[in-house]
């Protein structure tokens, strides 16, 4: 496998998690030589060009079709191969949904539907191209496991972890080119085990995707103005970790879910379902993205409107403790 | 192909029939008629003398593949695999009881010989093409047959796939179209948007394409055995009729989905007794 060392995290960071996502196929297929990759046309935009060249017999095509290439995909898997099929956010997610719920949850077949450019990463291009809703809808869909990586280094652990990993799979990738590093040395990453990356005693904060790194960068600003801090990378939305969760609630006052991803049905949705079943626990506040279709802008400008920064997070996190305390 | 070859077939399509009267009343609930009879003579066939399979042994790698795509034609497919024995007399009648492997659409099931889950119009295409690739990466001989209705044409994720398999070369995959001229809703023929199994339409977008008469047995199995062309894929658009083989049924959308009356079961039982004698 590719090591995660200080000097890879930085180049990888520079990729983007688009092509870091190519570059983790490339790098598994000279060690395994099972799977197949497909595409809807967008194989350049996923990082894919390297792994098509050296590989072609083990790369498809299927055009601007994502419906048929997820049914294809489905059938290859069913003959036993391990497929990674993926398109931008949206469109593998939600123009194929369907497709994804016959074949990846009906029939449990052995796709792994790898979502690229999620979030509000595409920018310019706009809602159209954005991954707004995607985690909620995979995530309600039975047998599907729904992942969604910290950073890059998490990215190659997620799609090595696949690999091996007997059953359907939406892989959500969020993050652009400079996407920020949280690891820069190795670790055990397990599909569906949080990661504890931060222990305090006053507030969780459990985050998924590019989020794990802005919560990071709050728990700093909130330690300093005395609020002890928990951060736990739940790169697994579904199955949930709760016996993670079960620590949260016991060890912390507040639980807070982070994710750049609608407000509804994704990783705040997950920990509520799972919390609402308990009487005297911690309260939760859930950030994300807006139930709306926003403006169109740069990537981090938009994550700064949203207020899905370090600085802003601790702040709204800061002032939802003191609306409590009232 | 022998007379006597098709007297076998036709005596599997007769049984086949009757089995779907059958246990389209002892499920005592309404049931896809209609279009699982239009299908009948072109199963049997494929059943009785094409596909290889083993009755002992549903899950043979080697055996050739079928996907229903038209997945509510379920009681084609079930009587087929009943009449052919794969699937035992006292599954097949757990057709539409709690908790049944056997439902109003297909659930993937090897043991029972059913391939793939479908019931949601258009996918079943795009799942034979990975099937049909699978099998030339694996250099593997079996073949790949998927039934469409000519109304499930019309989703467009059939397009996508029809597109591709030709693009991809794909010659061990034939999908025959059971064009009995209804859907749903269309109490006439000509209100269906029919343009989707238009033999030049599939021939237009590279498929090797053959018009039947979907009750001729030796047309269909010509149409199954016929090869001109290498790297394409074949379709048989076969033309049919809804409810085929009962009277009252046939041409008659009110079978599309419908439950049988004691009445209309003796009715129907009493027109294919007289066929048998």
């Amino acid at each position: 496998m590719l090591e995660i060392n200080k000097v890879n995290a930085k180049t990888w960071s520079r990729m983007g998690s688009r092509a870091t996502y190519g570059q983790a196929i490339l790098a598994l297929a000279e060690v395994d030589k099972e799977f197949l990759v497909l595409s809807a046309d967008l194989g350049s935009s996923s990082g894919l060009s390297r792994f098509e060249t050296a590989f072609p017999e083990r790369f498809l095509n299927v055009g601007i079709a994502e419906q048929n290439m997820i049914g294809i995909a489905s059938g290859l898997a069913k003959e036993g191969f391990t497929v990674f099929a993926s398109s931008f956010a949206p469109f593998i997610s939600m123009r194929a949904s369907e497709q994804i719920r016959m074949n990846l949850g009906y029939m449990d077949l052995n796709v792994k539907a790898v979502a690229i450019g999620s979030g509000v990463s595409m920018a310019f291009l706009g809602n159209s191209h954005y991954g707004i809703e995607d985690a909620s809808i995979m995530r309600s869909i039975p047998n599907l496991t729904v992942v969604s990586p910290a950073d890059c280094a998490e990215i190659i652990k997620v799609i090595h972890a696949a690999a091996k990993f007997d059953g359907p799979m939406y892989i959500r990738l969020t993050g652009a080119v400079n996407n920020p590093p949280v690891y820069f040395e190795d670790y055990e990453f397990e599909i569906g085990k949080a990661i504890k990356l931060k222990q305090g005693s006053d507030v969780s904060i459990i985050a998924c995707g590019t989020m794990v790194y802005e919560s990071l960068e709050a728990s700093k600003i909130l330690e300093l103005n005395g609020i002890s801090t928990s951060v736990i990378n739940m790169h697994t939305l579904k199955p949930l970790d709760t016996k993670t969760i079960d620590e949260c609630l016991d060890s912390t006052k507040l639980i807070v879910t982070v994710e750049e991803q609608t407000i509804i049905g994704g990783l705040g949705s997950a920990v509520a379902e799972y919390k609402s079943a308990f009487k005297n626990v911690p309260p939760q506040y859930i950030i994300g993205l807006p139930d709306i279709f926003g403006v169109t802008a740069e990537y981090r400008f938009l994550l700064e409107k949203y207020r899905l920064v370090g600085d802003k997070i601790a702040i709204d996190i800061q002032k939802f403790l003191q609306k409590k305390s009232k | 192909m022998t007379n006597v070859d098709i007297k076998k077939i036709e005596e599997i399509s007769h049984a086949m029939r009757r089995k779907i009267i059958d246990v389209s009343f002892s499920c005592g609930a309404s049931a896809h008629i209609g279009g699982g009879l239009s299908m009948v003579d072109l199963l049997a066939t494929l059943y009785g003398s094409i596909l290889n399979f083993k009755v002992t042994d549903p899950r043979w790698v080697k055996r050739d593949r079928f996907i229903l795509s038209k997945g509510h034609g379920i009681l084609g497919l079930i009587s087929a695999l009943r009449v052919t024995g794969v699937i035992s007399e006292e599954v097949f009648n757990t057709f539409q009881s709690n908790e049944s492997h056997l439902i109003a659409h297909p659930i993937m099931n090897l043991d029972l010989g059913i391939e793939s889950s479908n019931g949601s119009l258009g996918h079943g295409l795009s799942l034979g093409i990975g099937l049909a690739i699978a099998a030339k990466k694996l250099s593997k001989s079996h073949h790949i047959f998927v039934l469409l209705g000519d109304g499930e044409c019309n989703e467009g994720s059939i397009w996508e796939s029809v597109m591709a398999a030709s693009q991809f070369k794909l010659d061990n995959l034939t999908v025959i179209i059971d064009k009995n001229g209804y859907q749903n809703e269309a109490k006439k023929s000509k209100n269906i948007i029919s343009r989707g199994s238009n033999k030049s339409n599939w021939e237009s977008f590279g498929w090797e394409t053959y018009n039947i008469d979907g009750h001729d047995i030796k047309e269909i199995y010509d149409a199954y055995t016929i090869k001109r062309f290498d790297f394409k894929p074949k379709a048989i658009i076969a033309k049919t009729v809804k409810g085929k083989g009962i009277s009252f049924m046939e041409n008659n959308n009110d079978w599309h989905h419908n439950r049988l009356t004691q009445v209309k079961y003796d009715l129907a039982i009493k027109e294919l007794n007289c066929k048998d004698s």
